[in-house]
């Protein structure tokens, strides 16, 4: 056995991938699969037990139902604004660090930005509850002396508590962008004249460019799987998230429907970005 | 009046508790319209004089002038030079087109014009065909042609140009020195080029400022610097140094002090009169081609290098001539007292 190995590269190529391929044609692309299968299933109304019949009503249902189409133009909205929102912050934030901070203070950024990413899920997002709390919250403490009020939770708090959790997996890559952005050619954009305004949106901007879209698929994708946030955050709000998970238990290939949804979304954004370099900058 | 007046230059890198004096004192004048190399081994201050004109690095102290105005504290966009950059610094999401339109562009030139003048730069340094292709479609010597295409365009004052031939192989880099001094000479801009190879800075200048140590040690023509070298650190970096000191100055030449003679001008064996003469013996022998490089131990202790040219009499087996005894002689007027 191990002679065989040895002798054939490729034999051992084969032997060292075969676990994490297992894991991921089984695990990742056969769950997938299987979403996929049990969309187009059917279920027995009375029993709510599933039959295995092929059946195209569940994607019918979810295209044809007006309620259905604004949920998911709820979710695409709110994902896109998360990401614009990671984006105009990170941009900026990624700049400092990479070339304006000390190089010896890096380090302690880079920490510090990734700091939150080990407090749990849940104990962020309730903080954001206790912000957004309706006349005893935080926010509201704050702004009402001036006449104003907590938005309370919906769309907003949704918004702000995505950005809040997904902005350093918008931060780390840009910043690794511009960190390899070589100083002669900042040097160079200076020195034909431009200020530093111009050297920003000319020359940083759009080599950097392939690294925010990098950002903008973890950001977006993220955001549009949420629920949980959208529970905590959302009062009434709803995202795709929440459909599945209440027809989750009542009838499961509608679900499933429901949940190719953003699948289908993510694979026309990412074969729309294909181009732009940025899948090699994750 | 030097179209550029460098006064008591200096910089230093590093902390309070190592700092390193990067530039220390350097006054220069720069003419308008010639060729300069600023010549000297890494870390002799040379590149960051030239990014001091450039307004990449402040100085700590001192003053720079171009065309009598101060610009010591003006910022790199505000100065009337452009840099070609060792990298090259091409911007990588632009075409050549663009790239060398970008200084035309920041200052407002017309669409059509700087279109005109771009054009005119790419056919200068023969690129022509090219506006369209990214810099990673090019080869090295392609972008150094369109990152001096880039800096032309703009008819700075002065074109400060750092080592822009280092990265490039001895054949290409041979035919781009020929290139760049016909390309000065055709646009007649002040050329400022920093290098730390002697020969091109030999074959380009029309001046050359040999650093070390943060200082100019001398600033002459090339002839100069070669056969009058001031001191023993520019007669050992520009070509090779061959110093007679000491106690072997008082046998051979009977005279104390240093002074140096350059390979081409001593002979192996024939001794005619009227010249110094010494005795040693051949301990390496190097053929080169065109000519052959002996280095011979004498008998006073110290080594020098002669360099012999190849001929149909000498093309005998020179290895031969290792380890065997020989004389070595030169014109007395060959010899050159140089500052320890």
């Amino acid at each position: 056995m191990r002679d065989l190995l040895n002798k054939r590269a490729g034999a051992r190529a084969a032997t060292l991938i075969s676990l994490p391929l297992l894991w991921l044609v089984v695990l990742y692309i056969g769950s997938l699969f299987a979403l996929f299968i049990t969309s187009i299933w059917q279920i027995d109304t009375f029993t709510s037990k599933i039959v295995r019949e092929f059946t195209l009503q569940n994607f019918i249902d979810v295209f044809t139902d007006r309620a259905y189409f604004n949920v998911t133009i709820r979710t695409l909205f709110v994902a896109i604004c998360v990401t614009i929102i990671c984006a105009v912050i990170a941009i900026p934030m990624a700049f400092f660090i990479a070339r304006v901070a000390k190089e010896k203070s890096r380090p302690v950024l880079i920490a510090l930005l990734i700091t939150p990413l080990w407090a749990s899920y849940l104990v962020k997002i309730y903080a954001w509850r206790t912000m957004f709390y309706p006349e005893k919250g935080f926010i509201n403490w704050l702004i009402s002396p001036i006449g104003l009020s907590s938005p309370g939770f919906g769309i907003f708090a949704v918004i702000i508590g995505l950005t809040y959790l997904w902005l350093p997996y918008m931060i780390l890559p840009i910043y690794a962008g511009m960190e390899k952005l070589p100083t002669s050619i900042l040097d160079a954009s200076s020195d034909l004249g431009a200020k530093s305004a111009r050297t920003f949106f000319s020359v940083i901007l759009p080599i950097t460019w392939p690294a925010i879209i990098a950002g903008s698929i973890f950001t977006f994708s993220l955001s549009m799987g949420d629920y949980i946030t959208v529970q905590i955050l959302g009062g009434t709000f709803q995202m795709l998230g929440n459909v599945v998970y209440q027809n989750f238990s009542l009838n499961l290939p509608f679900a499933a429907a429901v949940a190719l949804i953003p699948v289908i979304i993510m694979m026309v954004y990412l074969s729309s970005i294909r181009k732009t370099g940025a899948l090699d900058n994750l | 009046m030097a179209l550029i007046q460098i006064r008591s230059l200096a910089k230093s890198f590093g902390t309070s508790k190592s700092l390193v004096k990067a530039v220390d004192g350097v006054d220069l004048d720069i003419q308008a319209g010639e060729f300069l190399t600023l010549l000297g081994p890494s870390g002799s201050g040379k590149t960051t004089v030239l990014r001091m004109i450039a307004g990449f690095e402040t100085p700590d102290s001192g003053s720079i002038l171009l065309n009598g105005k101060d610009i010591t504290n003006l910022p790199a966009y505000e100065r009337d030079v452009n840099t070609v950059f060792q990298d090259y610094a091409l911007f990588p999401h632009m075409d050549v087109i663009s790239n060398i339109e970008y200084g035309l562009k920041v200052k407002g030139v017309e669409k059509s014009e700087r279109r005109k003048q771009a054009l005119v730069a790419l056919e200068q340094v023969r690129l022509s065909g090219y506006e369209n292709r990214k810099p990673s479609q090019l080869s090295g010597g392609q972008r150094q042609r369109v990152a001096l295409a880039r800096a032309l365009v703009n008819r700075p004052s002065v074109l400060l140009l750092d080592e822009p031939l280092g990265a490039l192989d001895l054949k290409l880099r041979q035919q781009m020195q020929i290139e760049l001094k016909q390309l000065q000479r055709q646009v007649g801009i002040t050329f400022v080029f920093v290098t730390h190879d002697q020969e091109e800075a030999l074959t380009m200048s029309d001046r050359i400022a040999v650093f070390d140590r943060g200082k100019i040690q001398q600033i002459d023509k090339p002839a100069a610097i070669y056969e009058r070298p001031k001191n023993s650190f520019v007669a050992d970096f520009v070509g090779v140094s061959n110093l007679i000191t000491g106690s072997s100055a008082t046998a051979i030449l009977g005279k104390s002090g240093t002074y140096t003679v350059r390979p081409e001008r001593i002979t192996l064996g024939n001794v005619a009169s009227g010249q110094r003469v010494a005795n040693g013996v051949i301990k390496e022998v190097e053929y080169l081609g065109p000519a052959t490089r002996f280095l011979v131990e004498l008998d006073t202790g110290i080594s020098l290098v002669a360099l012999r040219q190849n001929t149909s009499q000498s093309s005998v087996d020179v290895e031969a001539l290792r380890n065997t005894k020989t004389t070595l002689s030169w014109d007395i007027s060959s010899e050159y007292e140089v500052a320890g």
